[in-house]
């Protein structure tokens, strides 16, 4: 009975698409209502996300820029899905999710200062609803939970976001978040990019389950795997899901089956060791960027010119973010102590007066 | 006044909040319905309804990520871990993130949060109940931890956990819940965190300590007093951050402290209040500061419990050796 069963959920989940590698769609009747305009905008949005992770890598490799976990391959799975949002959503992102909060309205030159390690970083614009990259992994999913009720609770008609990895998805607050954001009906949207390595471990290794997606069903809330190289097919379920949850019906697990083409992360990490170059060679074809734009160039959307443009465009911005971003005043421990809390207590007050000595001279 | 046990006025203390701040939000394990394991939260749900007062799945970790984004969203949370023993299921909730939400935003978001959570031996819990974890997260910066030791304390010092714009571990001493009533004002109050309370003043000896021990504390220094010796007991109250003005203040006047603690030795709070004696009031003391706690095992089982956690008789014994030095 039960190997019945699990066969009949995971029969289920098969990968949503629209778009097939050759940019052709496949899928006419789930077609999302997006402007050509639209279209246009979210192949600028990967295209400038691309340059930008090509020069974080090369930056990080100058010894410029902190911490840089690349995006090259998942940029339809970040910004589809970001792209589906209303700017009063919050967004609580994992490590590696620093384009869709830029798009959200972080300015890049704080997002490289966050990168660098520098507090200027996260101390966003006033009403910008993100919470900053979340470093343990699952933290973030029960915290949207969180937010999720809290909206709901204030009247709000918005969501909450939030990604992590395949590798998240092993995690107890994986889980948690989930079934309390399903026991109280809150407006959640889960997204787990499923790149297929968490740093190192094949998701074969992470569990058993055939799909991450078929994991909400143990918390009794809508789940979907989506080809997250398919640039309309990830807006579209996102897009579905937030609609879901505004409208009572509970939040969304969102697969979405992706690559990334670099390390883990700059800091060391080299992908040869547990990746064979078939695989890379095998998801390259289904590149985001290449589909999108064959899809876009037959409907007479997008040119060499344009993209060009936005190549251009996005060059000039790090170079201008970089130049802000390096005129940020020098950290000092004074500011971080500071900032521990409202008022600072007595052990505060003299590590204050310490540190203020020593940085006045 | 109103004769209240610890538990009613920590329950008053909630009930005032709710009352005063509809952003303020009860939730926990069993707190709805039941009103909590111990009672802590009877009656609330009915009188302010299942949106303020309200049951979470039981899952600790979640209870605290939930908290978090509450937080996040405008609300002031109040949320019960069911027995403190449950902390490490929580732990970075409470310790890795609702803590440094105003630092890693540099001021931009904060965690208005209240962590309540029974703890404490002597009443004979499960394993995993009872254990004194305040060391914990007294070490962790970001954190501030009050535990009371009386109706009055509990009251005052809740509402200004609750009003706290930073995160506050609230920890409430089982075996106190029930053991004694005490004249507690139905008005509100407040008393402010970070600040001792000299709960008897004297002259020859200093005992700093908080939580149950401050009433075996009290009992050994109305014992020692028989002796001719005077002793000063101070309640810490809060136990992260700590209040060293009235510390250093007492041990200037009587020049002998020593510190109790429930928990074992190595656990923590005595520790650091013998470092900071240490490092600000050496040429005041005319004797090594001593320490009163429990041995380094773990948290005993039940049978043994009274043999194992400190009492007033060892405080006593301790006491002698510092006089006597």
């Amino acid at each position: 009975m039960s190997t019945k069963t699990l066969a009949q959920v995971e029969e289920q989940f098969e990968t949503f698409q629209i778009l097939n590698e050759e940019g052709e769609v496949v899928n006419e009747a789930a077609m999302p209502e997006l402007s050509d305009e639209n279209l246009q905008e979210i192949m600028r949005r990967m295209v400038y996300t691309r340059i930008w992770d090509q020069r974080a890598i090369s930056l990080n490799r100058q010894g410029r820029l902190g911490f840089y976990a690349p995006v090259a391959g998942q940029e339809a799975s970040m910004l589809g899905s970001q792209f589906a949002l209303d700017k009063d959503d919050w967004i609580l992102p994992g490590y590696r999710d620093i384009p869709q909060i830029v798009f959200h309205g972080l300015p890049l030159h704080q997002a490289f200062l966050w990168s660098r390690g520098h507090f200027a970083g996260s101390q966003f614009p006033d009403g910008l609803n993100i919470l900053f990259p979340q470093i343990i992994i699952g933290a973030q999913i029960i915290q949207t939970a969180g937010v999720a009720l809290g909206l709901k609770r204030k009247g709000k008609n918005n969501i909450a976001i939030t990604y992590t990895g395949d590798g998240g998805a092993s995690q107890g607050d994986f889980y948690e978040g989930m079934n309390f954001a399903g026991a109280y009906n809150a407006p959640a949207v889960f997204i787990v990019q499923n790149n297929r390595f968490a740093i190192s471990v094949p998701v074969e290794k992470q569990s058993a389950a055939k799909t991450i997606a078929q994991k909400a069903v143990a918390a009794g809330i809508e789940g979907i795997q989506v080809d997250g190289m398919d640039v309309l097919a990830v807006y579209s379920a996102t897009k579905q899901a937030r609609e879901r949850a505004l409208a009572g019906e509970g939040p969304t697990l969102i697969e979405t089956m992706t690559y990334r083409y670099g390390p883990h992360t700059m800091a060391g990490d080299d992908p040869t060791r547990y990746r064979s170059s078939d695989l890379d060679d095998e998801w390259t074809k289904k590149d985001p960027l290449v589909r999108f734009r064959k899809f876009l160039e037959k409907k007479g959307l997008w040119t060499e010119e344009k993209e060009n443009e936005v190549v251009e465009k996005a060059k000039e911005d790090i170079k201008e973010a970089m130049k802000q971003a390096d005129s940020a005043p020098k950290q000092k421990v004074t500011d971080l102590i500071g900032f521990m809390f409202e008022d600072l207590p007595h052990n505060l007050r003299e590590q204050m007066e310490e540190y203020t000595a020593k940085e006045s001279k | 006044m109103a004769q209240m046990t610890m538990i009613q006025a920590i329950t008053d203390a909630m009930r005032n909040e709710l009352k005063n701040n509809e952003d303020v939000l009860v939730f926990g394990e069993d707190v709805g319905q039941n009103g909590g394991v111990f009672r802590a939260t009877e009656g609330l749900q009915k009188e302010f309804g299942e949106e303020r007062v309200f049951d979470t799945p039981l899952a600790e970790s979640g209870i605290g990520g939930l908290a978090i984004g509450l937080g996040l969203t405008g609300f002031r949370p109040v949320m019960e871990i069911q027995f403190f023993g449950f902390l490490f299921e929580v732990f970075d909730s409470v310790a890795g993130q609702m803590n440094r939400m105003r630092y890693r935003t540099g001021g931009k978001l904060t965690s208005p949060i209240t962590v309540r959570s029974p703890f404490g031996g002597g009443v004979k819990t499960p394993e995993m109940h009872a254990d004194s974890l305040e060391g914990l997260v007294a070490q962790t910066p970001g954190l501030k931890v009050v535990i009371p030791s009386t109706p009055y304390d509990a009251k005052g010092l809740l509402i200004s956990a609750i009003r706290d714009n930073d995160p506050v571990v609230f920890l409430e001493h089982m075996k106190l819940y029930r053991s004694f009533r005490a004249e507690v004002p139905e008005e509100e109050y407040t008393i402010p965190l970070g600040k001792a309370d000299i709960k008897r003043e004297g002259k020859d000896l200093t005992i700093v300590t908080y939580g149950a021990m401050v009433h075996s504390s009290l009992k050994a220094a109305e014992e020692l007093e028989k002796e001719g010796i005077d002793v000063e007991v101070i309640d810490l109250m809060t136990i992260s951050p700590l209040d060293i003005d009235t510390i250093i203040a007492s041990v200037e006047k009587t020049n002998r402290a020593i510190v109790v603690q429930e928990a074992q030795k190595q656990a923590g709070i005595a520790a650091n209040v013998v470092a900071e004696i240490t490092e600000r009031s050496i040429l005041s003391l005319e004797a090594p500061v001593l320490r009163v706690a429990a041995p380094d095992t773990i948290y005993p089982f039940a049978a043994a419990e009274d043999a194992w956690l400190p009492d007033y008789k060892g405080i006593i014994e301790t006491a002698k050796k510092v006089i006597n030095f």
